[in-house]
């Protein structure tokens, strides 16, 4: 027998699902679109993010339904809060999909005098691999996948770290360059805050399944349990 | 003995003739704590409550095996008087059950039947018993009038001053709201609220939000034994125990 | 027309048939129970009505019969000339000595009973014994408690016929009638008053006598007075015991004899000196009697209908 909250619950985490591969698609696109320098994908993925505003609000208003018609409780109710959450981080992070393609919008008028380019292809699969996963750990209530993206969160850092110093020393070379450069280096900023917003969900993960609010609590993941 | 709890039961067995309702639960209540009882019907709850106040001896063919101990003193002790037990232990039934006299008797009765003859001092009871309860304001211009013409929320608010009345020091309340709508409910979970200030109150309670709304703690009991028992908001959003996940997010049986 | 037209056009024609039939069918069996329904209905109507004919029958019976008798003079004054003429006064009071005497006697003993059975008493040989007893008290013919009462009362005791020994006789008589309406009432008090005052740390005893028989009380009263009104209109059990069939003199203490109206009605009925010349006198013992007993159970309506409303 399937209760009637069940059901709800079952559709909202359908709908965080598909908002989570609207997203994840978003990522894909905008990154790929850092190399090729895709003006029209790029313009695209400007375009579409109101229907991923719609759906997020459209989420958001499910879960309040369940919250004020059912008051859940244990792990019902953990599992509308990460819902709440997560859905809020999917939403920026498709933000952040639309920033990237606009910095890509922005590179690709440049003249082909503008040749600097940084690699970052290291630091996009971090980030997509990091993005991907946490959605998966929330499928599979995975807390060790979690924890590992959680700690995949610093290598991101270190790789938007360099990329800063690389660039910093190009805008000095290339002083006549520095608005291309900033376009390229907020780049960096971008996957990272997309990082961020992984390492958030897979913190929603933790909570949800072990109950435990691990948010700036670093001890809990380095000192006690890597 | 542990003088940081008011009441401990350890070890509480329970048998109606030869079935056993409630199977060694031991359970501890602090001082001026609400501790609200959960459980589907049937687990044993209320037969725990009115262990307290010895009020399941009124059935023939119970017993009790255990200690459950009141300040220090084991009130299953064969030297206990069973009358003095219960004016230290108040309790408030299901169903409002005013006795058919009017308002200020059915407040004073308990001072009565405990040999208070000043009328001044029951009369100045009374009116303190009916502040407490947060009645006084709708009932002081008819106080003689009979207390059946009470509407339900109020008479079980009478019922509640007339436990206070007697000065009790644990307040038993098995299912207060469940006979009442939605407003009174509310008025007696506020009121509840007001009286943990001066009394430790155990609750029985079907309903789980209120539990959730008006204990300090919660325990659960499922088929005669505590599962869990745990702060309350520990316990409604992550329960230690599966079966109690089970029970409060409604995926029981 | 296209064939497999005309074949679904019979299939539909075919269901619809059957939808019909069915529907029929259907009313049909609504009809016969309904028909078996008010044929039922109808019996009980009847059977209930036959109490209510009976009591119009009898009552204007003597009403028309004896209406006629009754006179002020009839109501105070003694029987005259062999019990001829003159009227019933000394019965009127032989009765109501009688009947509040055995009241008097089998209230506190019927209630006592009754508390100790239903608040007291746990289920044991000893309560079946005493419940046994109560039953069979119940079942006994009348004229055997009057033969019991010559017996112990009037001979053993000592009392002879007096209005103490009549009284005690119909007050055992009257015992299982009250303590089954006090049960009655004291079980119909809910349980819930009990506990709410044992609650209270009330002892056993004050929540009897401040809660349970305060909320009892109109059902014990009731069956109290539908009691005496048993007992004011019973016969045998007095004749050998407290009533005789004549005196001049009315009663100056709970020893002496007396008439009573029962026994009046019997004795002009049955072994007057000319009983058809006392018809009417009959007739009119019958209606004071009849008035007074239905006057007592009218009392016993009114007032629980008051105490109910308090």
């Amino acid at each position: 027998m399937k209760y009637h909250l069940q059901k709800e619950l079952d559709k909202i985490k359908e709908k965080l699902l598909t908002l989570g591969a609207l997203v994840e698609d978003r990522v894909y696109k905008a990154v790929r679109s850092i190399e090729s320098k895709d003006e029209v994908v790029a313009k695209k993925i400007i375009e579409a993010d109101n229907e991923i505003d719609e759906m997020e609000i459209e989420l958001e208003e499910d879960c309040l339904k369940v919250l004020a018609l059912h008051q859940p409780v244990a792990v019902d109710l953990r599992f509308i809060i990460a819902v709440i959450k997560i859905n809020n981080d999917l939403e920026r992070v498709a933000d952040q999909a639309v920033n990237i393609a606009s910095r890509v919008a922005n590179i690709s008028k440049r003249e082909k005098s503008e040749e600097f380019f940084h690699d970052y292809s290291l630091m996009e699969e971090k980030v997509e691999y990091m993005f991907v996963k946490s959605l998966d750990a929330f499928v599979n209530m995975d807390v060790s996948l979690a924890e590992k993206i959680i700690k995949m969160d610093d290598e991101v850092d270190k790789l938007k770290g360099e990329a800063y110093d690389i660039i910093k020393d190009a805008m000095i070379k290339r002083s006549d360059q520095i608005g291309y450069l900033i376009n390229f280096f907020l780049i960096s900023r971008h996957l990272e805050r997309i990082a961020d917003y992984a390492t958030n969900i897979a913190e929603e993960v933790i909570y949800l399944v072990e109950g435990k609010i691990v948010r700036h609590r670093d001890e809990y993941l380095y000192k006690g349990k890597l | 003995m542990n003088d940081f709890f008011k009441l401990t039961a350890s070890d509480v067995d329970f048998y109606y003739g030869d079935f056993k309702a409630l199977k060694n639960v031991s359970l501890n209540f602090i001082e001026k704590e609400v501790m609200a009882l959960i459980g589907p019907s049937g687990c044993g709850k209320s037969t725990f409550l009115r262990c307290i106040n010895r009020m399941n001896d009124l059935i023939s063919g119970t017993r009790v095996d255990g200690s459950i101990v009141l300040d220090n003193v084991d009130i299953y002790n064969d030297r206990i008087d069973v009358v003095n037990l219960r004016k230290k232990v108040g309790m408030v039934f299901q169903k409002p059950n005013p006795f058919p006299k009017s308002i200020f008797e059915n407040v004073a009765y308990g001072l009565r039947v405990n040999g208070i003859r000043d009328k001044n001092a029951i009369a100045g009871m009374v009116e303190k018993s009916l502040i407490q309860a947060a009645l006084f304001d709708e009932v002081k211009d008819r106080l003689k009038d009979s207390a059946l013409g009470l509407s339900g929320g109020q008479q079980q608010r009478l019922c509640i001053a007339r436990a206070l009345a007697v000065e009790p020091e644990i307040l038993l309340m098995d299912e207060p709201a469940s006979a009442l709508d939605p407003i009174a409910t509310q008025k007696i979970e506020e009121l509840i609220h007001q009286l943990k200030k001066d009394y430790t109150i155990i609750i029985v309670t079907h309903n789980m939000q209120q539990a959730a709304r008006v204990s300090d703690k919660t325990a659960f009991f499922y088929m005669g034994e505590l599962v869990e028992v745990n702060k309350t908001d520990t316990l409604f959003t992550k329960p230690e125990k599966i079966q109690t996940e089970e029970y409060i997010t409604g995926r029981f049986g | 027309m296209n064939e497999a037209i005309i074949d679904t056009l019979k299939l539909e024609y075919t269901n619809i048939k059957s939808v019909n039939e069915k529907v029929l069918l259907f009313k049909d069996s609504g009809k016969r129970r309904r028909t078996i329904e008010q044929l039922f209905f109808m019996m009980f109507k009847v059977a209930a009505m036959i109490n209510g004919l009976a009591l119009i029958v009898i009552v204007s019976y003597l009403v028309i019969n004896g209406y006629q008798s009754i006179s002020f003079e009839f109501l105070i004054e003694a029987p005259k000339e062999s019990m001829t003429k003159g009227g019933i006064f000394p019965c009127i009071l032989g009765t109501l000595y009688l009947s509040c005497g055995a009241i008097i006697f089998a209230l506190p003993i019927g209630i006592a009973s009754a508390i100790y059975i239903n608040e007291y008493a746990v289920q044991s040989r000893f309560l079946n014994f005493i419940r046994l007893g109560i039953n069979t008290l119940a079942g006994v013919p009348s004229i055997v408690f009057g033969l019991f009462g010559l017996a112990f009362f009037c001979i053993v005791l000592k009392m002879g016929v007096s209005i103490i020994a009549g009284s005690l006789t119909l007050g055992i008589m009257s015992l299982p009638v009250i303590i089954s309406a006090t049960e009655e009432a004291l079980k119909s008090v809910p349980d819930t008053y009990r506990e709410a005052s044992l609650g209270l740390g009330a002892t056993k005893w004050q929540t009897i006598y401040k809660v349970v028989l305060p909320t009892a009380l109109p059902g014990i009263l009731t069956g109290t007075i539908l009691a005496l009104s048993r007992a004011a209109g019973e016969t045998a059990p007095i004749m050998f015991t407290g009533a005789v069939f004549f005196t001049q003199t009315l009663p100056t203490s709970i020893f002496d004899e007396v008439m009573a109206l029962p026994y009046h009605i019997y004795v002009l009925a049955t072994a007057g000196i000319n009983i058809e010349l006392t018809r009417p006198l009959q007739y009119g013992s019958a209606l004071v009697l009849l008035i007074m007993v239905l006057g007592m159970n009218l009392v016993a309506i009114i007032y629980r209908s008051k105490l109910r409303r308090k």
